[in-house]
């Protein structure tokens, strides 16, 4: 091992407790940093400093590990390194790296917990340390949970300082310059003269000093970057067609392959005839996979035709294979036998029921959805005996690696997996179809790449949906007020399904079945919600806002019927509610936006609706209008707090696509089954917004809040309840029930 | 063997005859800027100018390609030289994931290249059946505007 190596293996602890004053070097193996993975393949005269930033003679390349899938993160990452490592764009590569425990997550999995993120208390905080120190400790390196942001903070501004530093110390041993007369600009070290001695001409010497284990970071006033508008690095190659998906790529004798496999999820193959198929032009192999066929063959239109004319005969899918009776096992779970936690009794319900008047019991429901990005699962693969390489966007890459290492039978070391751009995910790219089935193609064709396709139809036959749901709700109200609330909700554990297939623990209650729901913001006198686990029926998995996109349905639908049933205005009674300073001034904010309270047309409602989740407030207005061609969605405000926004035009997108994603579904999708099979195969079926759809949407962050806080899923929660509430003003129909075309007309 | 143009290009294909024109870019030209999304005309991430007009590429089989003129979005522009929709498409950092993005520049190209002056109205009317899942349509729409001006103002 070489004198670099040994030093820079020495790689910096990253943990909330490190960040402040600096760098620590902790005792306990739960404080021992991570092996920095880029030292791996290190030429003697590069250099890196930590596991985020790579220097040679020729480049400097900066590691943005959390995947991106569109929400602009590895410019963000990227820009967040070169803030403390004083470099302009267009002076450094961006790479995802390597799969590495080094890379693990500290952030997301604490949104598990049961606290409310926005609890600073001791116990809240002890207990989100227990578990980030558990995801470090298995090396969790996940892109989820919003969290890529809060996540990479304080963690890659550190490693831009270290790196600047320690150019710094190498550049003063070099040139025989004190270091504190030293400064840094525009990718190069200053000395005392003026002189710029670029970063990459001091890569040798940086490499043999050992990185400075102290550092501070610089307030936003001295920002050059971040908060400010910068274009993303990726979207010239973006606007041109010129970026590379992963289904974009290509290798010299690539072969191309698709899959058919059990459309009942997780159903077995009895039997098949491919007679037909292999002697179909292009077929070059037809082999066998884990429940299903896969069909390898000069181009992917002549793999999707043979696919087609393969007979099968599927097995039966093991859960109900009608929708009617997947709603009845919903509604079957209310009970104290699938009672997962109560997640909230404040002051006496049973007493307040019992005093009343109690308003009429309501029911809310969501169905299931797919997430369905708009490019379709894909995987290219080449095995041999000595390694495997398989290039894949993934959101778990180091779960990914597993997977394809135990199916070809290699050590985890020897799969490199080379994570790409997403055209999309919503949570789709957590899931491991398209990984475990290239990889069973590609060992059974060692030496051979084959890219792996999924059909659009097949891609929307396996997606792992969102948690089908039920609300049941009484409350009492009073003088224009909610004096109690009384909220039930029941479905399947999105997280018990998805991390079983990740292959990682999940004990106790799930927070996402209460999730948007609990730990809202209304000081409701009494008040009690109830979470009930439904037995897993279809597999589910997490969709943009996991629980957050059904509970925040439910209770803003229900709130605003209590509301209603009271005589009260949606506004007022929520602000009177709020017990968060900062979620009122959300709601303030964006009545204010809207001109809540103004004069509309009769044919004109508004609606209004909170949701906390992801450690966020996002308060929206929808306005409709009813016209001769149907309903149509005029106008949206958005308001919302994440503290500083550090790329304000990512920051924009986000909110809007989430306003958009969560309308768009709430207006026209559902997945339903029939004879084990889900019946939308395509997006005729299963839709979502259309353009002349599309809403003028206003955007306001407030900036006030002290954390900083992701923006990818919070606004699409209250998206569906708004919307609701605004047809129930200017129609007088309550809408309880996604999607909502099957009761109304959207233009 | 079917010969046609891309963009400006002659090209000689051997495929089936039923290959859509799709996939005979993306996996015989290697040309993958145009995008597979449901290969049933409901996504629009695959439209091309066939002869000049907008279409889907996912329903042009080879067999009526013969002579056809093709434009793919390489063929609009490139980083160095965008065509003014892409450039206004860089301006108001449109794409979030930009899968769709190929199909919705040459959507907007061809509406603009046959209605310099659009409204609102004909705007949703010529992009409604492009399909984004990230829910980029507010700036895709002030693309198009900014994309117009600059076309209008070109010409002039």
């Amino acid at each position: 091992m070489s004198r670099v190596k040994t030093i820079a293996r020495r790689s910096f602890l990253i943990g909330s407790a490190a960040i402040v004053g600096g760098v620590a070097f902790g005792i306990y193996t739960t404080r021992q940093p991570h092996d920095n993975p880029l030292l791996r393949g290190l030429s003697d005269d590069e250099a890196s400093f930590n596991p985020w930033v790579k220097i040679s003679a020729e480049r400097i390349t900066l590691i943005a590990p959390h995947t991106d899938v569109g929400q602009g993160a590895r410019s963000v990452q990227a820009a967040l390194i070169a803030e403390e490592l004083d470099l302009d764009f267009g002076q450094f590569d961006v790479d995802t790296g390597p799969p590495a425990p080094a890379y693990y997550n500290a952030v997301a999995a604490t949104d598990g917990a049961p606290f409310r993120q926005r609890d600073d208390g001791f116990v809240a905080n002890t207990g989100r340390g227990f578990i980030s120190t558990a995801a470090k400790v298995m090396g969790l390196q996940i892109t989820g949970g919003s969290s890529t942001v809060p996540d990479s903070f304080d963690k890659l501004r550190t490693a831009g300082a270290v790196a600047r530093e320690t150019l710094k110390i190498a550049a003063s041993r070099v040139h025989k310059v004190p270091v504190d007369q030293l400064l840094t600009e525009s990718g190069a070290v200053i000395l005392p003269d003026g002189v710029a001695v670029p970063y990459t001409a001091l890569a040798e010497a940086a490499a043999g000093t050992e990185p400075v284990d102290e550092v501070s970071l610089r307030p936003p006033s001295q920002w050059r970057l971040l908060g400010k508008s910068m274009l993303r690095s990726d979207i010239p190659a973006k606007s041109t067609g010129t970026l590379m998906f992963g289904i974009d790529l290509h290798r010299d004798g690539m072969l191309n392959a698709t899959v058919r496999f059990n459309p009942r999820q997780g159903g077995v193959l009895n039997g098949y005839n491919a007679d037909a198929a292999a002697d179909m032009p292009g077929v070059k192999h037809i082999v066998e996979v884990s429940n299903g066929v896969a069909v390898v063959a000069d181009n992917t239109w002549n793999a999707f035709k043979a696919a087609d004319a393969i007979d099968f005969d599927w097995g039966e899918a093991p859960y109900p294979a009608e929708s009617a009776d997947h709603w009845a096992a919903v509604e079957a779970s209310f009970s104290d036998e699938f009672l997962d936690r109560e997640w909230r009794h404040d002051g006496d319900v049973d007493d307040a029921l019992a005093a009343g008047p109690v308003t009429e019991a309501l029911e809310y429901r969501a169905p299931y959805v797919a997430h369905q990005p708009l490019e379709p699962l894909s995987a290219l693969i080449l095995v041999t005996d000595e390694r495997a390489d398989i290039w894949v966007a993934h959101q778990f890459p180091r779960q990914a690696q597993e997977i394809v290492a135990d199916i070809v039978g290699l050590k985890r070391d020897d799969v490199y997996l080379h994570n790409q751009f997403a055209g999309g995910s919503f949570g789709h790219r957590l899931e491991f179809e398209n990984v475990r089935y290239a990889a069973e193609v590609g060992v059974q064709l060692k030496g051979t790449a084959v890219k792996l396709t999924f059909s659009r139809e097949e891609d929307f036959a396996h997606d792992f949906l969102r948690q089908i749901g039920i609300s049941r709700v009484r409350g009492v109200v009073n003088d224009k007020r909610i004096e109690a609330m009384d909220i039930e909700v029941a479905t399947p554990s999105v997280l018990a399904s998805q991390m079983a297939r990740a292959g990682l623990p999940m004990a106790g209650p799930d927070a996402q079945i209460p999730a948007g729901i609990w730990d809202t913001p209304y000081a409701i006198p009494n008040f009690r919600v109830r979470a009930y686990r439904v037995p897993e029926l279809a597999p589910t998995s997490s969709w943009r806002a996991v629980g957050a996109s059904t509970g925040g349905f439910f209770l803003e639908t229900a709130i605003d019927d209590l509301i209603h049933a009271a005589g009260g205005d949606p506004l007022e009674e929520r602000l009177r509610l709020c017990d968060d300073p900062l979620a009122c001034r959300v709601l303030e904010a964006v009545a204010d936006m809207s001109g809540w309270g103004s004069d509309t047309a009769d044919t004109v409602g508004r609606g209004i609706a909170l949701v906390y989740s992801f450690g966020v407030y996002v308060a929206e207005v929808v306005e409709v209008s009813n016209g001769p061609r149907g309903l149509s969605i005029d106008k949206a405000w958005v308001a919302t707090d994440v503290g500083q926004v550090l790329d304000p035009v990512a920051f924009d997108n986000q909110v809007k696509g989430g306003v958009i994603w969560g309308l768009g579904h709430a207006m026209n999708c559902e997945i339903t089954f029939t004879d084990g099979r889900a019946e939308q195969s395509n997006y005729h079926q299963h839709t979502g917004m259309r353009m002349h759809q599309c809403p003028d949407i206003e955007v306001r962050s407030l900036g006030t809040d002290s954390k900083i806080r992701g923006i990818g899923e919070p606004t699409v929660p209250p998206a569906a309840a708004a919307l609701s509430n605004a047809i129930f003003a200017a129609t007088g129909q309550r809408l309880r029930e996604m999607p909502f075309s099957k009761f109304v007309r959207f233009a | 063997m079917t010969t046609f143009k891309v963009n400006g290009e002659t090209v000689t294909v051997d495929a089936p005859s039923d290959m859509p024109l799709l996939w005979v870019l993306r996996d015989e030209l290697k040309m993958t800027g145009t995008k597979y999304g449901c290969g049933i005309a409901q996504c629009g991430a695959c439209t091309v100018m066939f002869n000049g007009t907008a279409m889907r590429s996912c329903q042009l089989p080879l067999q009526i390609l013969d002579g056809a003129e093709i434009t793919t979005v390489e063929g609009l522009g490139n980083p160095e030289r965008p065509h003014p929709v892409q450039a206004a498409w860089i301006e108001h950092q449109v794409a979030q994931c930009g899968y769709c993005q190929s199909g919705q520049i040459m959507q907007a190209a061809w509406l603009l290249a046959s209605n310099p002056v659009p409204s609102d109205e004909d705007i949703d009317n010529a992009m409604s059946g492009n399909l984004c899942r990230c829910g980029t349509y507010p700036r895709i729409r002030a693309a198009v505007r900014t994309a117009a001006k600059t076309i209008r103002e070109q010409d002039t």
